[in-house]
């Protein structure tokens, strides 16, 4: 399913690496709920350190595939691994694994101290232990001196940080969160991403993060798998699944995207020519496809992979799109421009605000010329 | 609250006004009557009890007299026949709530724990006993539990037993019945807490590495406590005072305050001693309503956001 990376890198990637043994397997995973296919015959490699992201809209199986993890809910078929033991007899309170839930399911009738040690209680380690770990944990989450409150005085932002110290606590293998920041605004939500992913790196523990928020999921992982109707869709790094989608699905997915109806002119190994009528052009993309002339296929552009100009550029046949400028939304750090292509179509280009806005040198009913890179535009075949 | 204008200030204070009155209406004026008649004298009149203030002409000079008898409340601590109805009481009490408290806690659990369509269900068939009569209740148990009733009839009759079981005016009857006419009340508010947590405090609880049983310890139980609370609440305080099924379950060595008191008032026509009786009751009663009032409190401030 992962495809291999377009250029070489030089950060650490055991999925790359043959001789890597991964720390969390499924293999074949299925469940369903009443009838209802939840999750089907998922296969998957976790290794030791990540920070994965299941990514998918809601009722795409994630939350029942961190579930299965966390020992919730059993497979009907297929098997899951951690640490090389098969987790399929194990109930959920021997699992070397500890869940972030989304409503952070605090004990309301324990302190915050009492939270975070209540897990440690379980293992019948010392007092003084459990409470320098506690201390520990609550540094680590910058919570000092708030032990001894109730989680109802706590905010939001609070309660988030005590739930995340409560399941690190006990230094699991994995780290499961379910949506763990949908509740916070979104600066606090902003922050709290790069806070997670620096404790997640200080403390070495693998993460497995369920969101639907394709930003959160590019922001935080090492890798993310595209979910919908209980299949991966698309495994990758962050930055190949949004340049690289795979099909329809992950491109409308993550991120914002135009897509065109087309067909293959022809297919070489260092170009695809596809005719667009939808977008009123042809499309000439710089990577060969393995496909039929003739065949129908679908060309998709991230609007800010897409130039805006007054004047058509000179000497072009393909990659243009000629129309008018229908609406201009306006951001702050950019505008999208909405055009209305000569064939009917709309097209969004988003362009970065560079200079301070005082009169825009591009504005509603302008007539327009849209134009890209060979590398701008991906073809999807499904 | 400075905010407020005072029209709406006006307003609130009308609507706390309706339950303080109609406390003070049907609660607070019929203790004062009572309060009044445990300082009379009992005689033979009607109504038979003297009254506690007198405008007494003598010689001429107009005395407001005002006689407190406190002969009725010695009494109760000086005759062991009181002292031991309140404890006896209070021994039966105890023990049909915890008893209560032991059928009623996995009951509710498994109402709180069934799929939501029988929910409904269950707890019609735990309100169903209240459309009969209270009293023709108790009085079917008199014909299940007497020596040649229903249950040792099936009791011999499938060979369990020779000789019929003595339950029938014996304590064994008066825990059986409190225990079946006061289980709803503990239910209830148990059922109503248990319903109304959150399930994936469990998941929690198990996720943290504690198993099922442990869980309930931890987090089932000390959740529910403040519908525990109210449950035993809502058993003690009417099973302290209970009269009809000491009256028809229990035998004659079976003393009850409620029993006392009924046979000081109707038997001995005795108002002001048993008003005494119902005074100190009432003092009893008021440590567990207070601690009920204080816990209801803390729970509306803590949970209810």
């Amino acid at each position: 399913m992962s495809q291999a990376s377009p250029q070489p890198r030089l950060r650490l990637e055991p999925w790359n690496d043959p001789a890597s043994v991964p720390y969390i397997r499924l293999l074949e995973v299925s469940k369903s709920f009443a009838g209802q296919t939840a999750v089907d015959r998922v296969t998957l490699d976790i290794y030791k350190g990540e920070f994965f992201s299941l990514l998918g809209p809601s009722g795409c199986g994630k939350t029942t595939l961190l579930r299965m993890l966390a020992g919730f809910e059993q497979p009907e078929r297929g098997r899951i691994e951690i640490d090389g033991a098969d987790m399929s007899a194990v109930p959920p309170y021997r699992r070397p694994v500890n869940m972030m839930f989304q409503s952070y399911a605090l004990f309301p009738h324990m302190s915050v101290a009492q939270n975070i040690a209540f897990g440690l209680k379980q293992d019948g380690i010392r007092k003084q232990e459990i409470a320098t770990r506690v201390e520990e944990m609550l540094a680590l989450v910058r919570m000092e001196g708030l032990g001894g409150r109730r989680p109802h005085q706590l905010s939001g932002g609070q309660r988030q940080r005590v739930a995340l110290a409560r399941a690190l606590v006990k230094r699991p293998k994995l780290l499961l969160l379910d949506e763990p920041l949908a509740a916070l605004d979104k600066r606090l939500r902003e922050h709290t991403q790069f806070e997670l992913v620096s404790i997640q790196e200080r403390l070495g523990i693998t993460f497995v993060i369920v969101t639907h928020d394709q930003e959160e999921a590019m922001t935080v992982s090492t890798r993310m798998a595209v979910m919908d109707q209980g299949r991966i869709r698309q495994l990758g790094v962050p930055a190949e699944v949004y340049e690289f989608p795979a099909s329809r699905f992950v491109a409308e997915f993550v991120g914002d995207v135009n897509v065109f109806e087309g067909r293959v002119v022809r297919s070489e190994r260092d170009g695809t020519l596809i005719h667009a009528p939808a977008a009123g052009t042809h499309v000439f993309i710089d990577r060969g496809h393995d496909v039929a002339e003739g065949a129908a296929c679908a060309v998709a552009f991230r609007p800010e992979k897409l130039a805006l100009a007054l004047e058509p550029p000179a000497e072009r046949a393909v990659n243009v799109i000629e129309g008018t400028v229908f609406d201009i939304g306006y951001l702050g750090d950019m505008s999208i421009y909405h055009v209305k292509a000569a064939s009917g179509a709309m097209v969004r280009v988003a362009l970065a605000n560079r200079l301070r806005l005082v009169e825009r040198p591009i504005t509603w009913e302008d007539r327009v010329w849209i134009s890209w890179a060979p590398g701008a535009g991906v073809v999807l075949l499904s | 609250m400075n905010g407020e204008s005072r029209a709406e200030r006006r307003r609130r204070r009308l609507v706390v006004a309706v339950p303080y009155l109609w406390l003070a209406l049907f609660f607070l004026a019929p203790f004062l009557i009572v309060l009044k008649l445990s300082f009379a004298e009992v005689v033979l009149a009607r109504p038979p009890y003297t009254p506690l203030i007198e405008l007494l002409d003598e010689a001429g000079s107009l005395y407001l007299q005002v006689r407190l008898n406190i002969g009725n409340y010695l009494l109760l601590f000086s005759d062991d026949l009181y002292l031991r109805s309140y404890l006896n009481s209070l021994r039966i009490a105890l023990v049909s709530t915890a008893i209560t408290l032991a059928i009623g806690y996995p009951m509710a659990y498994a109402m709180a724990r069934a799929p939501e369509r029988a929910r409904a269900l269950l707890l019609m068939l735990v309100i169903l006993p209240f459309w009969t009569s209270f009293l023709i209740r108790v009085y079917a148990w008199i014909g299940i539990l007497k020596n040649e009733g229903l249950l040792n009839a099936a009791l011999t009759g499938i060979g369990l037993i020779d000789e019929p079981l003595v339950i029938l005016n014996t304590d064994w009857g008066v825990y059986i019945g409190i225990v079946y006419s006061y289980l709803p009340f503990m239910v209830l508010p148990l059922y109503a807490s248990l319903e109304k947590m959150d399930l994936t405090l469990l998941e929690a609880a198990a996720d943290l590495g504690s198993p099922p049983w442990k869980s309930f310890w931890s987090v089932t139980v000390p959740l529910s406590l403040p519908g525990i609370l109210a449950g035993c609440l809502l058993v003690f305080i009417p099973a302290m005072g209970e009269f009809v099924i000491p009256d028809l379950l229990g035998g004659s060595e079976t003393v009850m305050i409620g029993k006392t008191l009924w046979a000081e008032f109707f038997n001995n026509r005795d108002w002001p001693l048993a008003s005494a009786i119902a005074v100190i009751l009432l003092l009893l009663l008021v440590v567990p309503i207070v601690l009920f009032q204080r816990q209801q409190a803390a729970r509306g401030s803590e949970f209810g956001k």
